[in-house]
């Protein structure tokens, strides 16, 4: 049984089909990316699946349970997290602090008003070792504010992380930073979504990214899935790289410099 | 133990605390008479400004309205007093802190299905519609004379404290001053408590960045209320310990502009800062009353420090001095 | 039926006044995405201006059909000095503060409410100041068996020309264009090449002349009081809170709605008239956060 499973999932913004019949099917410990022009509507089927936004028609299958009306909480509960395109972090918050909130919430110990935070052991142990994970640890005791743009991608990706979700989502996370700390973003979160086996869902506009990283590539344009399989499939189809890339031939993919 | 955890540091912040405390213990052998009735009601502001604060501050939420609680508390002990002729200053906390968190639950729960703008002015007509009850029924409330409370009526411990008879004055200001004072000491330690827990980081993700605490797991509306009702009683502790003092309470204490002092107070102390909103109210307290009495147009003096504080000083003053002590270290 | 075209007749008077406010408020906020906590003052001031131009120049006891021309020539001027106040407020004091948080305006607006209202009583003093020899001078019609005063129907067509006037202003204009563009996206306008800093400060001083107008008309029939400014404002935050913030058909259904139950709460449940129409903001909002007619 598929962890997700969409069925004929839809969304539209008036005329705009932003997600258009959508059935994708994520098996689990898949690597899979989601890749298409900007506009296909890959932000808007993630946003559907977290509950940013809401469906129009069709449902969502989670580990087997319609989570089709669940908010965003509860479909946090029940094992989905994400990052965020544009960086989505506690800005006055320290590194630490961030992610050990995840850890609380996590633990449902968010409500305890009458214990103080640093004391918990057990979730500054773990807040530290994702820290560390993620290459931030020297970074601890800075406000989220005032980390550089590579760092706070990396911060957003831990908040989600540190749900120990089931699955994950990451909405290019490697955008908007140079590319020697895109290779470096890219192998820090790889080596830890792989190393647990967690499945995960990423957006990603690069193509070398994609093709080293994916079990599975899933291409979308204009609200739909256009093709999907895995990297040496994707490679060889036509019509793919006629969308993303505007020509096509063997040599579509390689990069010509 | 892993070195440098990040955290407050208690032995810091006791550090400071308990001079801050001894100082505040031995004041009234060192002053007069009516300076210290005139902390006695910095320390009360101070009450409702911290718990104004968890909102503001922590929360990231602007109430225009928290006169509705701190004249909750004030008006449910004159009624306690005058209608159930009780005496016992406790029974008055016990009563004002069950009547603020009743009205302070049922108004978070309109308002905080709101953000923003909407938030404040939620919170400004509500605080109004309490202001219009007390004005208007008048047989009840007293109306603009309000409501008597005198000190002669209330005991302190249980009534192990009374203040009938000669001297009671003097006696009243000494007694009732370390009452608050325990009070106030006890109130500030529960806050840093709350602020330092795992609910206050939550609060603090709130209002950081609201999509994100959602998307962390954390129910946004219902945290936001639990942090008003909070605030609500806070402010409303410090309304039941203002009345006996004040002797009186009137619908002024319920008119919206009320709520712009605690707003004022607050801000001038630095409201990104857990012990602004403190010096903030005692600081404004002195500035009200230094400027009531030097002028008839003190709130003209008093609008031209708020425009100047939040054009040059915006962190407050605890914002600017932990900034300037912060160039310091460095420089 | 007499009594009840004088109480729509107050109504609607009333709502007059009340559009006016809201509408400045509304336009402010509808632009420049503040409140001005300050704008009931404003209000007051005009009033007291107006009140104030009108007594000095023709003294309490004027009489006579060129003076009241001249009485009501001059009630403008208390709105026009109004706008002035805006238009220099603006620049000085609020644009500083447009990168900050926007709880920052709120306060600072609040500091400037305080100042103004001390401002009034030094200029003008603790009396209340009085116009209503024009509304004397006016006299009443006739409305079946009552008299009622003429002045008040002068109010009633002053705010129906102010909700067309505005509405043609806004919808008709290519101010009102500009206006619109940049109230949806500054920085798209900005780059449009629109001087953004000098559509917020008309827009701000138009804002500001609708509550001095506000002010202007209500001072005949009713004295200039301290305290006046900030009632106003709870009164015309409900009337945005019903009708919706940034919206001029909000503000006018919005004070039409205030107008009709005020009038109807004296009559019936004199005691609880103002409780009630802070509930009824707060069902609303309740109801429809974002008012009748209003946009988020």
């Amino acid at each position: 049984m598929a962890l997700l499973q969409t069925v004929d999932l839809k969304r539209y913004f008036g005329e705009t089909r932003a997600v258009d019949n959508v059935n994708l099917s994520i098996e689990e410990r898949e690597f899979v990316s989601l890749v298409g022009p900007n506009g296909a509507g890959k932000t808007s089927l993630i946003n559907v699946i977290s509950a940013l936004l809401q469906v129009e028609s069709g449902k969502i299958i989670f580990k087997g349970e319609d989570i089709t009306r669940l908010s965003v909480t509860e479909r946090v509960k029940a094992g989905i997290a994400r990052s965020f395109q544009l960086v989505n972090v506690f800005d006055d918050l320290t590194t630490f602090d961030n992610v050990a909130l995840a850890i609380f919430s996590r633990e449902g110990k968010t409500a305890h008003l009458a214990t103080l935070a640093h004391l918990d052991h057990a979730v500054a142990d773990e807040a530290d070792r994702i820290l560390n994970q993620f290459g931030l640890a020297a970074k601890r005791s800075d406000n989220a504010r005032d980390l550089a743009q590579g760092e706070r991608k990396l911060l957003d990706v831990a908040l989600a992380y540190a749900l120990k979700p089931k699955l994950l989502f990451l909405d290019e996370p490697t955008s908007g930073v140079s590319t020697r700390d895109k290779a470096q973003i890219m192998d820090t979160i790889a080596s830890v979504v792989r190393g647990e086996g967690i499945t995960a869902v990423i957006v990603e506009h690069d193509m070398d990214v994609v093709f080293k990283y994916s079990d599975r590539i899933v291409v979308m344009a204009q609200g739909a899935i256009l093709a999907q399989g895995t990297p040496d499939e994707i490679r060889k189809n036509e019509q793919v790289a006629m969308v993303l890339l505007g020509s096509s031939g063997p040599d579509a993919f390689t990069r010509k410099d | 133990m892993p070195a440098a955890r990040t955290g407050p540091s208690l032995l810091m912040m006791l550090v400071v605390a308990v001079p801050v405390i001894a100082a505040l213990a031995v004041l009234p052998r060192l002053v007069d008479l009516y300076q210290t009735e005139l902390l006695i009601y910095g320390l009360t502001f101070a009450i409702a400004a911290l718990g104004f604060n968890l909102l503001l501050g922590y929360t990231g939420l602007l109430s225009f309205g928290h006169s509705a609680y701190f004249g909750t508390g004030a008006y449910t002990v004159a009624f306690i007093v005058r209608d159930l002729h009780v005496q016992s200053m406790e029974l008055c906390i016990l009563g004002g802190l069950l009547s603020t968190l009743v009205i302070s639950a049922l108004f978070g729960y309109v308002c905080v299905r709101h953000t923003r703008i909407f938030f404040g002015i939620l919170t400004l007509a509500l605080s109004q519609v309490l202001w219009s009850l007390a004005f208007k029924f008048f047989w009840v409330t007293g109306g603009t004379d309000g409501i008597r409370v005198a000190r002669t009526g209330v005991t302190l411990l249980g009534g192990l404290i009374d203040f009938k008879g000669s001297g009671s004055y003097q006696k009243f200001v000494y007694a009732y001053y370390y009452y608050v004072l325990g009070l106030f000491v006890l109130a500030t330690a529960i806050m840093w408590v709350i602020v330092h827990s795992p609910f206050g980081k939550a609060l603090q993700a709130i209002r950081d960045n609201e999509i994100r605490a959602s998307f962390v797991g954390i129910r946004v509306r219902r945290y936001r209320w639990l942090a008003f009702v909070i605030s609500g009683c806070f402010t409303g502790l410090a309304g039941v310990l203002w009345v006996p003092l004040n002797g009186l309470t009137t619908p002024e204490i319920l008119y919206w502009p009320f709520s712009g002092e605690i707003v004022f107070m607050t801000v001038l102390g630095g409201f990104r800062t857990f012990a602004g909103p403190i010096v903030g109210a005692i600081a404004f307290n002195y500035l009200k009353v230094y400027a009531v009495a030097s002028s008839q147009y003190w709130q003209m003096v008093l609008g031209c420090v708020l425009v100047v504080l939040v054009m040059l000083l915006p962190t407050g003053i605890v914002g600017t001095l932990a900034r300037l002590a912060t160039k310091l270290r460095r420089g | 039926m007499n009594t009840l075209v004088i109480q729509t007749l107050n109504s609607v008077f009333y709502a007059a006044v009340l559009f006016l406010i809201a509408a400045g408020l509304s336009l402010i906020y509808g632009v420049m995405r503040i409140v001005n906590l300050a704008h009931g003052t404003l209000y007051a001031l005009g009033a007291y201006v107006s009140a104030w131009a009108v007594g000095t120049v023709f003294g309490a006891t004027a009489v006579g059909n060129i003076v009241l021309a001249g009485q009501l020539l001059l009630l403008p001027l208390g709105a026009l000095a109004i706008a002035v106040v805006g238009a220099v407020i603006e620049p000085t004091l609020l644009r500083p503060l447009y990168r900050r948080p926007e709880e920052y305006v709120l306060l600072i607006t609040f500091g400037l409410l305080m100042i103004l209202e001390d401002v009034m009583k030094l200029l003008f003093g603790g009396t209340p100041l009085s116009a209503g020899s024009i509304m004397d001078s006016m006299g009443s019609v006739r409305i079946g068996s009552l008299l009622y005063p003429s002045y008040n129907l002068v109010v009633i067509t002053v705010g129906i020309m102010a909700a067309i006037g505005l509405w043609w202003f806004i919808y008709r204009t290519r101010f009102g264009i500009i206006l619109r563009a940049t109230s949806q996206d500054r920085r798209m306008a900005s780059a449009l090449g629109l001087n953004v800093g000098r559509v917020y400060v008309q827009a701000f001083a138009i804002g500001c002349f609708m509550a001095g107008l506000g002010g202007a008309v209500i001072v005949p029939a009713q004295a200039a009081v301290l305290g006046m400014g900030v009632d106003a404002l709870i009164l015309a935050f409900v009337v945005i809170v019903i009708g919706g913030l940034g919206s001029l058909e909000g503000a006018l259904v919005g004070a039409l709605i205030v107008g009709f139950v005020r009038t109807a709460g004296i009559q019936f449940f004199a005691e609880i008239e103002l409780a009630v129409l802070y509930l009824i903001a707060a069902a609303v909002l309740l109801v429809r956060p974002t008012g009748l007619f209003g946009k988020a």
